[in-house]
């Protein structure tokens, strides 16, 4: 199956960006389906961010965050063609981890 | 002497065992705590996103109360047509920033998401949110142990939150 992570790492020399955008339904567990019945929470807890055996971004989401997640962060360094590991697990359990070269 | 010695031997003895037995029954344990940490990184900050008030969750993940900053900038539309869908940014010139949260008051979990802010990663973070009505949109930031907290009004006119 292809990842549900898309990412766009790109360094300017000094600082690499960051954009993911990740494929999940986000459901909040408030929302009702067509015939009213309540849709079960199913989102995204915990997303991280890491480059050279360090975390440089970590999030803690809860069902407020948009249906297919999109999150924009820098940090410092970071050099062209060097992995960046992203991954993700959600309040199923289910999982999900990506590597994408930095640009 | 010898006396008191074998009297305080045998309990001492049985203590000993039952540190073994503990300490058997935490070396269980241990492989679970591991993988369970392993997978979270950190722990996930259960009990905030259960607050139904900005306040409550601001106490549950930093501890105390922010106080209003004009350093912290958030970038919000005046009005969001979809609620499902908002996007929000927040920058600030703060040193020493280790976490930024976003906050909606009028949605049923208030705590939208929280950042962790390693040293050398940018105070600057851009998602998109999800807004069930009319609401304030807090930003916190924590810098240098303290908490701040920026607030901006967004007009949503369908809310992406209910049915």
């Amino acid at each position: 199956m292809a990842s549900t992570i898309r990412v766009r790492a790109t360094s300017n020399g000094d600082t690499t960006e960051v954009q993911a955008l990740i494929q999940h339904p986000m459901d909040s567990g408030f929302v009702k389906d067509a015939k009213g019945e309540i849709i079960p929470p199913h989102f995204i807890q915990q997303l991280t961010f890491e480059y050279d055996g360090k975390n440089v971004f970590a999030a803690d989401w809860g069902g407020g965050v948009s249906k297919d997640p999109y999150v924009k962060f820098a940090f410092k360094g970071g050099k062209k063609g060097d992995d960046l590991k992203i991954s993700w697990v959600d309040n199923k359990g289910a999982t999900d981890t990506t590597t994408a070269k930095i640009q | 002497m010898n006396m008191t010695d074998t009297r305080f031997s045998t309990p001492r003895r049985l203590i000993l065992q039952g540190i073994g037995a503990v300490a058997l029954v935490g070396l269980g344990n241990i492989p679970f705590v591991s993988a369970a940490f392993a997978a979270a990184n950190d722990k996930y900050p259960e009990d905030a996103f259960k607050a139904k008030t900005e306040a409550d969750a601001i106490k549950a993940l930093y501890g105390k109360p922010a106080e209003a900053s004009d350093k912290v900038k958030l970038d919000a539309p005046e009005i969001a047509e979809n609620g499902a869908v908002v996007p929000v940014s927040v920058t600030t010139t703060l040193p020493d920033v280790t976490s930024i949260s976003f906050l909606v008051s009028e949605n049923p979990v208030v705590l939208v998401a929280s950042y962790k802010i390693p040293a050398g990663t940018m105070p600057s973070v851009a998602n998109r949110i999800k807004m069930a009505k009319t609401s304030n949109v807090i930003v916190v930031v924590e810098a240098g142990g303290k908490v701040y907290s920026t607030t901006k009004e967004v007009k949503v006119t369908v809310g992406g939150c209910g049915g």
